[in-house]
């Protein structure tokens, strides 16, 4: 790693501008990375590596071990789409009204980034826990939360929820407003505004959001486990599954389950992207 | 009626009916998602009276704890920093190839489960890892101990200085820089006479984010931690084990500690967005 990281700041010292400090900077840059990131990566990929398709094949065809990826990647898409559907609305909301108490839950939104997520466990187990604030209510209309896979919707919900918002926001307020003047006195509806000329032009920002809520969501640990109820084939996520086996000293299943969600969680990132780049360069789906 | 401010045209102004009613679902879906768990924190904290309170956040597991945390997030900190300044600067004033690889390499840590974070460690490092007979050798303790936490802490916050630096530095560009370097200034002045000043609110947006991850991360520790309690616990995994100990007036008195910590971390970052939008990053922040 060092050498190669040698061999590129020599040949890029040539072309570079006046300023000093590419070979130190970079230097530090590969070996920090290297060090902490891209070799205890390897480690992962070597190990699962050596296991063979058959060893592979033994963990991956575990019916516990699909149940939870099943549930993994479920409730990360429906967290996700719940999220990319009223973090839009609320974008909207807080960048073209102006109503008492806007600025204070603008700010609020990003508390999912900076509260624990152990805190926010906790908290939503609380809240919606048979003797909860909303726990009882909601059961008596026959709606359980805490310790079912709703459960996880719901921890999933509040984790996400940021990341839609925060990327539809940006673009919500440069928006162009000739675009919707123009489309008004050609006497389009607002309704028909809105769905004609502005909604094509935030979707690409709501399936970046989409795509980064759904990331958080497939790995996230700390929030959900306390929620969830963690019963096998039920309510296990895969993380969870992963820090179980690791108790029971099985590295194998643990590594082999790791990478099945690294690559599987790529697989669908990838096909969102490639959604989204076809979406903001304007062809149809 | 409030109105928009920065709207002159009629046209374009939803109808009352339409704003009030999004205005009303937007107050009460933030209230119910987010709203409602900060205060649930806060009142099951209270629920037990000042003294139970003290009581628990007193506690010695506890206060080993607040000083295992403290720790972390002073040795994870500084490296973040001075990587995502090294790495900025490479990046933002030289070209070079396989730039873009390096950016995306980079970013790798936010799209690996935490869970996932504490494993590659336990590969490495744990009894059966790469290392583990050649640390059992030396009596090196890495994983169930604190180098162990603060490896995986520094891997999942790997990327947020540098994040925040990036494009700014790339916004700036290297004129003000070459033209200190023409003048004669040296790698180091130029530094802190010229980019310095130009980056210093967006790097403490990265450090402020950074150090609330880092104090705050539970998947990723509690894998390599051992839940020792008063030698291996940080505060989230103290939290943990308190709820688990069905002690839940403790467990949000210690949660009420990690929840003051976020609520000063926005309140930083809400003043630095205000006072100095400019001195950041113009890209859409989610972490």
């Amino acid at each position: 790693m060092t050498r190669m990281a040698t061999s590129v700041v020599r040949t890029s010292w040539r072309q570079a501008g006046p300023l000093p400090g590419l070979g130190l900077t970079l230097g530090l840059s590969l070996t920090w990375l290297s060090l902490i990131v891209l070799i205890p990566l390897l480690a992962l990929l070597v190990k699962s590596a050596g296991l063979g398709p058959a060893g592979w094949w033994a963990i991956a065809s575990d019916p516990r071990v699909l149940s939870a990826m099943k549930l993994s990647f479920g409730t990360a898409l429906i967290a996700a789409l719940i999220n990319t559907l009223i973090g839009t609305p609320i974008a909207w909301a807080l960048v073209r009204y102006r109503f008492p108490g806007r600025s204070t839950l603008d700010a609020l939104i990003d508390l999912p980034f900076a509260l624990p997520t152990a805190v926010a466990g906790i908290a939503l187990t609380a809240i919606y826990a048979g003797n909860g604030w909303l726990g009882p209510s909601l059961e008596s209309v026959g709606i359980k939360i805490a310790y079912t896979p709703s459960g996880i919707v719901m921890a999933l919900l509040f984790i996400g929820l940021p990341f839609t918002v925060r990327t539809v926001q940006p673009v919500l307020e440069n928006l162009q407003h000739e675009h919707e003047e123009a489309a008004a006195s050609l006497g389009a509806s607002r309704w028909t505004t809105l769905w004609r000329v502005n909604f094509p032009q935030v979707l690409p920002a709501m399936l970046t959001g989409f795509s980064l809520a759904f990331a958080r969501g497939v790995g996230e640990y700390g929030s959900v486990i306390f929620i969830a109820g963690n019963l096998p084939y039920v309510s296990e996520i895969a993380p969870l599954l992963i820090v179980i086996k690791l108790e029971e000293f099985d590295y194998r299943g643990a590594t082999v389950l790791a990478m099945l969600m690294l690559i599987a969680s790529f697989l669908i990132l990838f096909l969102i992207n490639t959604l989204q780049r076809r979406v903001a360069r304007g062809q149809t789906l | 009626m409030a109105r928009p401010s920065e709207h002159t045209s009629a046209a374009i102004t939803d109808p009352a009916w339409l704003r009030w009613s999004l205005i009303g679902a937007a107050v009460a879906l933030i209230a119910v998602v987010i709203l409602l768990p900060l205060a649930m924190v806060i009142v099951e904290a209270a629920s037990a009276g000042w003294f139970a309170y003290l009581d628990a956040v007193t506690e010695s597991d506890t206060l080993a704890a607040i000083r295992l945390t403290l720790l972390v997030s002073v040795l994870c900190v500084p490296a973040n920093l001075v990587f995502g300044i090294c790495a900025a600067w490479a990046i933002t004033k030289f070209r070079f190839p396989g730039k873009n690889l390096l950016l995306t390499l980079i970013d790798l840590p936010f799209s690996v489960s935490p869970v996932v974070a504490g494993l590659v460690f336990v590969l490495l490092f744990g009894s059966q890892g790469w290392f583990g007979p050649w640390l059992r050798e030396h009596e090196i303790k890495i994983i169930f101990s604190t180098p162990g936490i603060v490896l995986a802490t520094m891997f999942v916050t790997f990327p947020f200085v540098a994040r925040e630096l990036i494009p700014l530095m790339q916004q700036q560009g290297a004129d003000q820089e070459e033209a200190a370097a023409s003048l004669g200034a040296g790698g180091w002045q130029i530094f802190w006479r010229v980019t310095f000043p130009n980056v210093r609110w967006a790097l403490l947006y990265g450090v402020l984010l950074c150090n609330a991850r880092a104090m705050g991360e539970f998947g990723a520790v509690s894998v390599v931690s051992g839940h020792i309690r008063g030698l291996t616990n940080t505060l989230p995994l103290q939290v943990e084990i308190l709820h688990n100990e069905f002690n839940s007036a403790a467990a949000f008195a210690v949660a009420s500690l990690l929840t003051l910590v976020a609520l000063l971390t926005l309140g930083l970052k809400l003043w630095l967005e205000r006072r100095h939008g400019e001195g950041l990053a113009h890209t859409p922040r989610s972490h």
